[in-house]
């Protein structure tokens, strides 16, 4: 009759914790889920696929001149202007392309963590002329410097890599001192501290997974802009020197063929267009999952 | 006469962790000039159900029941229909001053346009009667803070603006939620205070969502206990207090540190309130009921007068 | 208020004298001179040139003779069109890239704003992911790809349009060079219209004017309208040097005789003149209307001023 429920409030209730949640919301993003999936693809494709054409970037065929895509030849993108296969030099274009992607995300990855943690952690005068800084420089044009570098000192891929990652830094930057800040606020670690939280646990269990998840946002969000930066420049002629070239300096080429041999124009632009959605739409994804809100 | 009156009202949210059961059976009324208050833990439904009866819950929100006020039911209305009624015949007043004026906007206009949409008046008359309201409500130098921005004012003046804004079609209900909550003690018994004065001087019947068992003691004629969704006890507030019933009840009592008597260690409540999604076949409080049976499982407790105008919903009474 | 205009004000100069400055010793500290061409000249001549545009003097001396020109207003002579001056050029140049970037901006916002109000109120609809469809698109897909495609399009399959041009007595020519440049912005402000609607429309405040029984229009226009325009605003900066970054390109594809196209080629001869200017010039430009953008912001958001 008499049913007395034993309760124990100092049992662990239950929840999930915040990166379950996240992985979960970011599984059921399908758009994120194909855009990943397609990546890995095109990844793959651009790494592996040169190796099973019988073609080099740069053989020049006098006599396959701007043919339309042939099975039988092999050609399966077409050619160029000078009987380069197509098929080829875009897979060659996009590791390039997806090489600067990466490589200059990392330098501004690097530089922007520098200098948000800094600005966030001095604080006061310091942070406030840094942060007038990052302001100011927000709204300029800073493609025009980049091109200046780019012709004065030499179409040198070293340099193209720092130079792109240079522009990118910012919103990298301001993340990262938001994120400075908020962690040095003493009454949330004192509170951790309160509780028997050691140091090294407050930062593992508390700074850590914030800072990690919204520094790959922006890290996925900050590859195709950097693609985007480095077409720009092909475009412009003022990119990747030949024979090595990217997805840009394709288009270039392509689009001044565009009215006699379309291909040319039309395979690297889908190829670029495509993996900048990609990026976008994991970027996205990945945003939502870490900090939704109403979509 | 019973003014508002609430029957069989459920709310039922549809989310992506299944269906919410918000509100579930509730049914009351008030006394026209009466001082209703509405006690909960956060979960207990007090919220969503006062929103619901302006119609102000969100898209995925399905109601049922009814809510009479002067017996037109508000439930299913057009949003065309409820805006005569909104700050017009029932207004509402919300738990954070801060976040709940626009900031974008002068005080003056957020005022006048109450008036100049409900009642068709001019500027220059609303701005008028505005200010008054002001002195009403004890916010000094009128005439000149009504044309400040909202962050010119401190916390407890913006309660007080927004209490102004609230009041000024003279309504028959004003509904707070929580008013003091985000405010200091001492500010919170001038809010009070001016609530009661406010309701001798227009007569408004008023609605108090609270968790503060004090503030219910001191200001409110009835007061109506939720859990889960569910009523739990409702009546007088004498009757109640004095002769509880539910245990529920009884246990937010006791959670209360007294001053007057000695005590070893804080009462609380054992357990935690089930996830939100957790429907239950009996009753929802039994989890956590020193004094559960296993009936309170299976079945749930009906609605029973102790005295008159005293309910509680427990199979312990029955 | 007074005060915060000042200080704006000020804060300008500093801004300025370091996109000067870093532009200056960037051009000058680069390999190859102005005159470097196939040929090379006789040591005489070389002498003279540089005598005339002051090359022979140290760094230091040729950076302040410059910061003197430039408070007069002078830009100098231009190292490569030696018969015109570096203002000449500009004088040129810049109306059309004004009319250029002024239109896509425009455009952009009138589109932008409509576009993400459309998708806030619909929110979740196929009204809505269609917006934010399109909106993905412009933003992922670059413009100097999106161009081309539409001029094969339109100008020589469909011969709606003309291919290049611009002339503003003929909107034909003016139709697709703005719109092109104007689609990257259009996508991103849809984006941002929208996302800060729907904050806005789920904050508080909103929630009280729902309670006062304020009708829908109203509620839009006065209580969610200035709210929801903040973070544009504060987005114009970047929107401007996006559209003249991109105008560079945009130039280049339907030949437009604009001021981006002459410092692509300023660069590409090392012009160091004309190429300082056009970047100095737009430099004050962005400034100066970042200084706009910041009264503008103050003037939605009274925090900012009281």
């Amino acid at each position: 009759m008499f049913r007395l429920k034993n309760t124990d409030i100092t049992q662990p209730v239950k929840g999930r914790s915040l990166w379950q949640d996240a992985r979960q919301r970011l599984i059921h993003n399908k758009a994120a889920l194909v855009s990943a999936t397609l990546l890995l693809t095109i990844s793959l494709l651009v790494i592996f696929a040169p190796l099973f054409s019988p073609y080099a970037l740069d053989d020049t065929d006098w006599e396959m001149m701007s043919i339309a895509p042939d099975w039988d030849s092999q050609h399966y993108f077409g050619t160029d202007a000078l009987g380069r296969d197509l098929f080829v030099r875009t897979m060659h274009g996009g590791r390039i392309s997806l090489l600067i992607g990466v490589v200059a995300t990392l330098v501004s990855l690097v530089i922007g963590i520098s200098y948000g943690a800094i600005a966030g952690y001095l604080g006061g005068r310091v942070d406030a002329i840094m942060m007038r800084v990052v302001d100011i420089l927000y709204a300029m044009p800073f493609m025009f410097f980049v091109i200046l570098l780019m012709v004065f000192f030499g179409r040198n891929i070293l340099l193209i890599f720092i130079a792109i990652g240079a522009i990118n830094w910012l919103d990298m930057a301001r993340i990262v001192r938001g994120q400075t800040i908020s962690l040095k606020n003493k009454e949330f670690i004192e509170a951790a501290e309160a509780c028997g939280s050691s140091p090294l646990k407050i930062i593992r269990r508390h700074i850590l997974p914030n800072l990690l998840g919204i520094v790959a946002v922006y890290v996925t969000l900050t590859i195709p802009q950097v693609i985007l930066v480095e077409s720009f420049l092909s475009f412009l002629g003022l990119g990747i020197q030949e024979p090595n070239t990217s997805w840009g300096a394709l288009v270039n080429e392509g689009a001044q063929e565009m009215e006699t041999a379309a291909w040319m124009l039309i395979f690297p632009a889908s190829f670029l267009a495509l993996t900048l959605f990609c990026f976008n739409f994991i970027g996205d994804g990945l945003r939502d999952a870490i900090d939704p809100k109403d979509r | 006469m019973e003014i508002l009156q609430v029957k069989d009202l459920q709310v039922t949210f549809n989310t992506q962790d299944g269906s919410i059961k918000a509100v579930n059976r509730l049914n009351f009324s008030v006394k026209a000039g009466d001082i209703l208050g509405i006690v909960g833990e956060s979960g207990s439904g007090k919220s969503q159900a006062v929103m619901s009866i302006l119609g102000l819950l969100a898209k995925n929100a399905q109601t049922q029941g009814q809510v009479l006020f002067k017996d037109q039911q508000l439930l299913g209305l057009s949003n065309k229909q409820l805006n005569q009624i909104r700050g017009n015949q029932i207004a509402m007043i919300f738990q954070d001053p801060m976040t709940s004026i626009n900031p974008y906007l002068r005080i003056s206009t957020q005022m006048t346009e109450v008036l100049q949409v409900h009642r068709g008046m001019q500027r220059k008359a609303a701005l008028a009667l505005a200010i008054d309201m002001f002195e009403a409500v004890h916010i000094p130098e009128a005439t000149t803070r009504i044309h400040f921005y909202p962050h010119q004012f401190s916390g407890g003046m913006r309660q007080r603006v927004m209490i102004a804004m609230a009041l000024l079609c003279e309504p028959d209900i004003l509904i707070a939620d929580e008013p003091t909550t985000a405010l200091d003690v001492t500010v919170q018994a001038q809010i009070m205070k001016l609530l009661l004065e406010l309701k001798q001087k227009f007569g408004t019947t008023i609605i108090l969502i609270t968790h503060d068992l004090g503030v219910v003691a001191g200001v409110c004629d009835h007061v109506l206990v939720m859990y889960r969704g569910e009523m739990m006890e409702y009546g007088d507030v004498t009757s109640v207090f004095h002769y509880t019933q539910h245990p529920y009840t009884q246990g937010l009592l006791k959670s209360v540190p007294r001053l007057d008597q000695p005590q070893q260690a804080l009462y609380a409540i054992p357990g935690q309130p089930a996830p939100a999604n957790q429907h239950f076949a009996g009753c929802p409080f039994q989890e956590r009921c020193e004094q559960a049976l296993q009936h309170c499982q299976e079945y749930k407790p009906a609605l029973r007068s102790i005295t008159t105008g005293h309910q509680t919903a427990c199979h312990l009474t029955q | 208020m007074l005060r915060y205009i000042i200080k704006r004000l000020l804060g300008m100069i500093p801004t300025l004298l370091v996109i000067i400055t870093l532009a200056f010793f960037l051009i000058r500290l680069a390999p190859g001179g102005p005159f470097d061409t196939d040929k090379t000249l006789p040591e005489e001549i070389q002498l003279n040139l540089d005598k005339k545009y002051h090359l022979d003097e140290s760094l230091l001396q040729q950076y302040f003779r410059y910061l003197w020109q430039l408070l007069q207003g002078d830009f100098g002579p231009s190292f490569h069109y030696q018969d015109y001056s570096v203002n000449e050029l500009i004088e040129t140049g810049f109306p059309v890239s004004l009319q250029l970037g002024l239109s896509a901006m425009i455009l952009a916002l009138l589109v932008g704003l409509s576009l993400g109000t459309l998708a806030a109120l619909k929110q979740n609809t196929s009204a809505d992911h269609l917006v934010m469809s399109f909106s993905m698109t412009g933003v992922s897909i670059p413009n100097f790809v999106i161009a081309p495609l539409l001029l094969l399009l339109f100008a020589v399959h469909l011969d709606w349009l003309p291919a290049g041009g611009w002339d503003s007595s003929r909107p034909s020519t003016i139709i697709l060079p703005v719109l092109c440049l104007a689609l990257p912005q259009i996508a991103y402000i849809a984006r941002l219209t929208r996302a800060s609607m729907i904050e806005v429309l789920h904050s508080n405040y909103i929630r009280t004017a729902f309670a006062k029984g304020l009708p829908m229009r109203l509620i839009l226009m006065r209580h969610a309208l200035k709210p929801t325009l903040l973070p544009i605003v504060s987005y114009l900066g970047p929107a401007t040097a996006g559209v003249i970054t991109g105008s560079v390109v945009i130039e280049k594809i339907f030949s437009i005789p604009g001021l981006g196209r002459f410092f692509v080629l300023g660069a590409l001869n090392r012009d160091y003149t004309l190429v300082m200017g056009v970047v100095i010039f737009y430099g004050l430009l962005i400034i100066l209307f970042n200084f706009i953008v910041d009264l503008l912001y103050a003037w939605l958001d009274p925090k900012v001023r009281y």
